[in-house]
């Protein structure tokens, strides 16, 4: 573990990342307590730009509180990107190990059906899945998680191929461990780090997915994230910049650190990789 | 046959129209010929022929290409078009226009009395099924001689006169549609009227272009060369297209609300909200009285006390439209300023909501209802939010849900809503456009109708009076009443008298002289 860290700190864009992450988990864990009261709540004049009237960030074209938005809406954009990414992880993960453990036409079955997949522009089939289900916290984690799960089962079937020929994983098998004894307790574990890697990334993806998603107008109408606050904004941009540009402050910043951890964790854990990088540059 | 009291009312009616003539010379304004007017129309009309398509667009295009025997001022009095007087008999029963002479369609041939009694008779009875509505009291149409034609009812009708705008009953050219399909048939795809602009091109997806009808029947008019309605799908297009001068006119929908206040700010720019008086939408709430507590009476009257209406004409809507004050628009003939809904009260309505036996819980919720959203565009989903939020204040929990356009009509009409928001147009009358939303006999599966559920025997009874009574005392007495009866009710929550506006470079004149607003002829539309 210290030398988990040791590499981890090594790159220090990942350290800045992981703290400023930290700080935007501390906002929304922190968000009922700085900003008591819904978000939707008319607390002020409409269009206050920012600083007036006692808001820090300005208010929207119904006197809502801005930051109150971003701190609320940290809450919902998280939870979706960790959700959706965790959802995801589930279908990849093991459609990837029956592929890359089974082999022969069960691998073939399940990497044309993943290709399948991979063919459909992502946002696209997103926007369709979520205008099919009517746009809800549900529905909009379950669009994220069917379109980004492709590339965990691909990476995770390479991993999978790999491994299940080593020498231990002979020796459970001589042993007569049952299939799903080895696949998850002994190939899995090995087979970790690219998965924790990507599904970082992924948090990220999700995150601008259902910004994306908001911003077109299907969002979950009952929920402010980032996306909405943006979207919301648009229209009226000349008129009140701040109302987009905060949130997609607080977009960038989340998203460029989940980006800047996840290549601090793949450092971490193939210290030799990075260190070769290092050499070179 | 008398000469009706309404018939001295046509030649009073008559000076509006001059007295705007005379100001504009005032002014030191002369009409001036010549200038090409680029506008822009959204969405594209499927087709052009007013009768045969009535949604706003080809209303809008083929107000231009049309004329009906009348047209209407701001207050709704009838002024001349193609009729140039016209007589009701005593008992209310005998409708006879004197038509302008000299009126000749595109394609040459003379506009006569035929025409008209077909236009009516036939051809709108066919096609527009809201015509047909009014037209199916019509026992008999009457060429009396080429100028002058009758029409006679089977009962006394008030309303009739306010059905003979272009937009309703344009006139159109009997021997190119006799004996064929009234849709199918050619002249359809090349409208021909007796308007001041003849259709000459339209390259779909591009443009349509209007060019001057020499042989209009107004000497000297129209002061335009041509009209060219541009299809531009995209609102932020159609601004940039307004500030830079490509067009110098948009309408309807063209600039979305919230742009307006730099539309106003630029000084070359006229902002006009006026000119839907005929039409005069009403937006509101629509409750679902199928649903509880929506059924209970208390309920209603708090939700609406729980909203804030000038903030939805002022912050929402920017000032295009008025706060809702019941039933009927302000716009509409017989309403009653004296019929008041609740006002915006916070406190009446959690004190209505306690009476009603509705505590809040611990979230500090009283009941959960969902409310729909209506589909057209981002300002009604700020409208969504801003109802949640406001009733939220009294303890009502709103549950949005964001629907599309289809989806949102099949669920109204099939009563599959607990609330959402409708506007519908009232047409000058209670009896052509408000009645249909609140008798219990118009309680149907079916867009537009009266899909709360509300039935009360007197409102229905009083309906049927107003609708019935040839005097308009007596339609004022019924009219009045009921609306007292439906501000105590609230079946629906009004919100807003929408407008939309007219915007055009302050070099065009006489844009706005109607009722009808931008759905008028232009021939006397001019650049200065």
């Amino acid at each position: 573990m210290k030398e988990f860290w040791r590499n981890f700190r090594r790159n220090r864009g990942a350290v800045v990342g992981l703290a400023v992450l930290l700080l935007v988990l501390l906002l929304a864990v922190l968000a009922p307590v700085l900003f008591p009261g819904s978000p939707w709540d008319m607390a002020g004049m409409p269009f206050a730009p920012p600083g007036e009237m006692g808001m820090l960030l300005g208010t929207d074209s119904l006197g809502r509180d801005v930051a109150a938005g971003i701190a609320h809406g940290a809450r919902v954009s998280l939870l979706v990107g960790a959700v959706s990414t965790v959802a995801a992880l589930a279908i990849g993960v093991s459609l990837g190990a029956v592929a890359g453990y089974l082999g022969g036409v069960a691998d073939d079955v399940v990497m044309r059906f993943t290709e399948f997949f991979q063919t459909i522009p992502s946002f696209v089939l997103a926007i369709l899945l979520v205008a099919i289900f009517t746009p809800s916290i549900g529905s909009i984690v379950f669009a994220i998680a069917v379109v980004s799960w492709p590339p965990v089962a691909r990476v995770v079937r390479a991993e999978f191929l790999s491994l299940r020929s080593r020498e231990f994983v002979q020796a459970a098998e001589v042993l007569g461990k049952s299939r799903l004894s080895i696949v998850v307790g002994d190939i899995l574990p090995n087979a970790l780090s690219p998965i924790v890697v990507l599904s970082s990334l992924m948090v990220a993806s999700a995150i601008l997915l259902e910004s994306a998603l908001s911003f077109l107008g299907l969002g979950d109408p009952n929920m402010m994230s980032w996306g909405f606050l943006i979207g919301s904004g648009r229209s009226v941009i000349r008129m009140a910049w701040w109302m987009s540009v905060f949130p997609g402050i607080a977009i960038f910043l989340t998203v460029l650190s989940l980006n800047l951890v996840g290549e601090g964790l793949s450092d971490a854990l193939n210290p030799r990789l990075a260190r070769n990088r290092g050499g070179k540059a | 046959m008398g000469i009706s009291r309404r018939g001295l009312m046509a030649a009073a009616a008559v000076t509006p129209w001059l007295m705007r003539a005379e100001e504009a010379l005032a002014q030191g304004i002369q009409p001036k010929r010549g200038g090409t007017l680029t506008t822009i129309v959204n969405p594209e009309p499927p087709v052009l022929h007013i009768g045969v398509n009535n949604q706003a667009p080809t209303l809008i295009v083929g107000g231009k290409i049309f004329q009906g025997l009348l047209r209407y001022s701001a207050k709704l009095e009838p002024l001349p078009e193609l009729a140039k007087s016209w007589e009701v008999s005593a008992d209310g029963l005998e409708y006879t226009f004197r038509l302008q002479e000299n009126v000749k369609f595109h394609d040459g041939t003379p506009m006569t009395a035929e025409d008209v009694i077909f236009s009516i008779m036939k051809f709108h009875m066919e096609v527009s099924p809201r015509a047909r509505g009014v037209f199916a009291r019509i026992k008999e149409g009457v060429v009396v001689d080429p100028h002058t034609a009758k029409f006679i009812l089977s009962a006394p009708f008030e309303p009739f006169l306010l059905m003979f705008d272009v937009t309703v009953s344009a006139i159109v050219p009997k021997h190119l549609f006799e004996g064929q399909d009234y849709r199918q048939a050619p002249v359809v795809q090349k409208p021909v009227g007796t308007g001041p602009f003849r259709f000459v091109e339209w390259q779909r997806g591009n443009f349509i272009r209007l060019e001057r009808f020499a042989d209009y029947w107004k000497p000297g008019q129209p002061y335009l060369d041509a009209i060219i309605y541009r299809v531009v799908p995209d609102s932020q297009s159609r601004r940039l297209a307004l500030e830079t001068g490509q067009v110098q006119l948009t309408q309807s929908n063209d600039i979305e609300p919230f742009d307006i206040p730099q539309m106003r700010a630029r000084p070359n720019l006229e902002v006009q909200t006026a000119g839907w008086e005929y039409f005069g939408p009403l937006m509101w709430l629509e409750l679902n009285h199928r649903v509880k507590p929506l059924d209970d009476v208390r309920v209603r009257q708090a939700l609406a006390h729980a909203v804030n209406r000038d903030f939805i004409a002022q912050r929402l809507w920017f000032g295009i439209g008025k706060p809702a004050t019941g039933p009927v628009s302000s716009a509409t003939r017989f309403y009653d300023a004296s019929a008041k809904m609740p006002a915006y009260n916070v406190e009446t309505a959690k004190k209505l909501l306690d009476d009603a036996g509705l505590k809040p819980n611990a979230q500090g919720v009283r009941f959960t209802i969902r409310h729909m959203s209506l589909p057209y565009g981002e300002v009604f989903t700020r409208l969504a939010e801003f109802l949640k939020q406001s009733l939220r204040q009294v303890g009502v929990d709103l549950q949005l849900e964001s629907v599309d356009v289809g989806t949102w009509a099949q669920r109204t009409a099939n009563w599959d809503f607990d609330t959402t928001i409708n506007y519908l147009y009232q047409y000058g009358d209670p009896t052509l456009g408000v009645e249909r939303s609140y008798v219990s006999t118009n309680i149907k599966k079916i867009l537009f109708s009266n899909v709360s559920g509300y039935a009360n025997p007197k409102v229905d009874e009083l309906f049927t009076q107003g609708r019935d009574a040839a005097d308009p005392k007596a339609r004022q007495a019924a009219f009045s009443a009921v609306q007292k009866i439906l501000v105590e009710e609230v079946p629906l929550v009004w919100l807003m008298e929408m407008a939309f506006p007219s915007i055009y470079d302050k070099k065009l004149h006489n844009i706005i002289t109607s009722g009808a607003g931008v759905h008028a002829s232009f021939d006397d539309v001019f650049f200065a």
